[in-house]
């Protein structure tokens, strides 16, 4: 009973009033800056990173955790009322929620989706307590060659979550870990594409770039086509789903808990692959595909069930191997860094109190979702309504406090601008930022333990296939990028991505 | 048969990786290289910058050859009236202080909005200002000048 043991640590650490509160707050915050159109996760959790800074780690990580959550549902609501996903894995919620909504059953899919965000985050939760610690062991047996390829693995996947062009896509791969090679290099020191500024000598911060390519892009591209975004609904009632409904979400939802907790763990997976996959996945099995699209509460059970499961499942490859496998992720590696912890297999044996408290604090986090974001739905339409030329100069206040605050140099703002600009014109050319950010995010890590690989193997390439572990990966990258070229899938994977637009 | 640009997307994004791809590569060359087994620091950043040139170069070539939709052009006044002021932001955050700075921030980029009104910006402005200082200065107490040094 090492589990229950390992829980009551993590209860006694998460279940404090300060933490509850914390989490909480969280919750509420995500939730608020979710909702707002043209906010994602990233650009949310990079937006609100500051005001964790002077809390305890656990407290942080708990905060953090819960804005996560609370920017994913908010994504949902907003994919939902106003047919406007802040988010890439709400754009499958937003094919049949809106259409609900238009039908005036907004309250039967927001309590949908909030039910079904439950069930996925419990269920999420006991596979991280029962998986976190057995991967944590396995994670001893890796060594730097398995990283490298693991790390290969997350790159190659991240491609397949890319619009458009996979040629584009890895190229914003190869310049994205390009970008991760500015700053000090860790072995020789050299200062490398610095042009000798001393601000450049650390690195480019995570924040700055997450904020500039998602944050403020995304507000230049809003502006070029300001509209009108009036919610469908003006006020949300009958929040409880008919029996009929309920009888209908019972499959999707345990189908999308499972698919998106698998596919979460794998690297570059996480919650917007999870959420498309379980949208087809009814689609197929339905025996009336023709109700998909025209408001089919299937169609927001399970992809809001799934990407919920993947959201939460993804924090596995982080804190048992260290290695980020989203943007999202890599934002709380960045945050936990600054709070002094290395993210790894050590975390859970030098810090089970950490480990476990966060994972407590993640079901109490999606307890609060639901308790929270039912009753106060209205509060949430009427941000919706808030215009976009009042809200923008807002959120350009809070990114530019929040990305300064980081270090403390002014430097760091002027970065988000150029990123802001980088990614704005990337976008125009179809040029996906994630695979970039994963690059950016992934670059210092391939290169440390490539090199810790070349040395250990005295320069023989030949260690990534004799390796069990790294030839597994290996054999999965390339089965992924088989996946991804076979023409079959290309034609699926169009079609998924036209479905949205 | 005339060679044209069929897919100026891709043309342009396969000129920013190849330009992107020769600065770091060349750049890197400044950097000891080292051996497979002792990677210098050049060794990683220059095959990346090999790879992403040879990306950049088939992504602009296959813009000769299969269609594309036209690039929409750029929204040059919202471009240089967000990104305007969050420059202006770091200049003057220090000599000017965080309120002045913030002020500043929200006036100017309200403009880039099609239905700026000063009657609307200058209150928010003010009430973005106000509620910042409060969370971020008075609530989270970041170390951060409210007043800067040219008014003191």
């Amino acid at each position: 009973m090492e589990l229950l043991a390992n829980l009551a640590i993590g209860i006694d650490a998460a279940i404090t009033l300060n933490n509850v509160m914390y989490c909480f707050a969280g919750v509420l915050l995500g939730t608020l800056v979710g909702v707002l159109p043209g906010l994602g996760p990233a650009a949310t959790i990079a937006m609100l990173l500051p005001i964790t800074f002077t809390l305890p780690p656990l407290s942080a990580l708990i905060m953090l955790a819960g804005i996560y959550y609370g920017a994913q549902y908010g994504g949902s609501t907003t994919a939902i009322l106003i047919n406007l996903p802040g988010e890439t894995s709400s754009v499958v919620t937003a094919i049949d929620g809106y259409q609900m909504a238009r039908q005036g059953r907004a309250g039967a899919a927001l309590a949908t989706a909030a039910i079904g965000s439950f069930v996925a985050g419990t269920f999420a939760t006991c596979v991280i307590a029962i998986l976190g610690p057995m991967l944590a062991r396995v994670a001893l047996e890796f060594g730097p060659a398995d990283y490298c390829s693991l790390i290969l693995l997350g790159l190659i996947a991240s491609v397949a979550l890319a619009h458009g062009s996979l040629l584009k896509a890895f190229g914003m791969i190869l310049l994205g870990l390009l970008l991760g090679m500015v700053g000090a290099d860790i072995n020789s020191g050299a200062m490398r594409f610095t042009f000798g500024i001393p601000e450049l000598s650390e690195e480019i911060g995570l924040v700055a770039v997450a904020m500039g390519m998602f944050g403020i892009s995304e507000i230049l591209h809003n502006l070029e086509h300001e509209l009108t975004r009036e919610p469908m609904v003006k006020s949300v009632t009958g929040l409880l789903p008919t029996r009929e409904d309920l009888r209908r979400i019972v499959g999707p939802i345990i189908r999308g808990t499972l698919l998106g907790s698998a596919l979460g763990i794998l690297p570059g997976g996480g919650a917007i692959l999870s959420s498309f996959t379980a949208y087809s996945l009814e689609k197929k099995l339905s025996r009336d595909q023709s109700r998909f699209g025209k408001g089919a509460i299937e169609g927001v059970a399970a992809p809001e069930s799934a990407n919920n499961a993947g959201a939460q499942t993804s924090f596995i490859p982080m804190l048992t191997l260290g290695i980020p496998p989203n943007p999202v992720m890599a934002l709380m590696f960045g945050a936990m860094i600054i709070h002094g912890i290395v993210p790894g297999p050590s975390v859970m044996t030098e810090r089970p109190e950490l480990f476990w408290g966060i994972i407590v604090s993640m079901w109490v986090g999606n307890l609060m979702l639901v308790i929270l974001n039912l009753p106060m739905i209205g509060l949430w339409v009427r941000l919706l309504r808030v215009p976009y030329h009042l809200l923008y100069p807002a959120i350009l206040v809070f990114c530019c406090i929040g990305v300064y605050s980081v270090r403390n140099v002014e430097f760091d703002v002027y970065l988000m601008a150029i990123f802001g600009l980088l990614g704005y014109v990337l976008v125009k050319l179809d040029c996906e930022p994630a695979p970039l950010l994963m690059g950016f995010i992934l670059g210092d890590l391939f290169e440390e333990y490539l090199r810790r690989a070349m040395i250990l193997s005295h320069g023989d390439p030949m260690v990534f296939v004799e390796r069990p572990i790294s030839a597994t990966m290996l054999v999965l990258s390339l089965l992924a990028l088989i996946i991804v070229l076979s023409p079959a899938v290309r034609r699926k994977r169009e079609e998924v991505f036209q479905e949205e637009a | 048969m005339r060679l044209a640009i069929r897919h100026p997307k891709d043309f342009w994004a396969g000129l920013i990786f190849t330009a992107s791809g020769l600065a770091f590569g060349i750049l890197a060359q400044d950097y000891e290289f080292g051996t497979t087994t002792r990677m210098g620091p050049a060794y990683f950043p220059t095959v990346l910058a090999i790879l992403l040139v040879i990306i950049g170069l088939a992504t602009t070539i296959r813009a000769f050859v299969i269609d594309g939709p036209p690039l929409q052009g750029f929204a040059l006044k919202a471009g240089l009236l967000v990104l305007g002021p969050i420059v202006l932001f770091g200049l003057v955050l220090r000599g000017a202080g965080l309120a002045a700075a913030l002020l500043a921030l929200v006036m100017i980029s309200a403009y880039a909005s099609g239905r700026f009104r000063w009657i609307v910006a200058i209150p928010l402005a003010i009430g973005l200002t106000a509620f910042a200082l409060l969370v971020f200065v008075m609530g989270l107490g970041l170390p951060i000048p409210v007043i800067g040094r040219w008014f003191n």
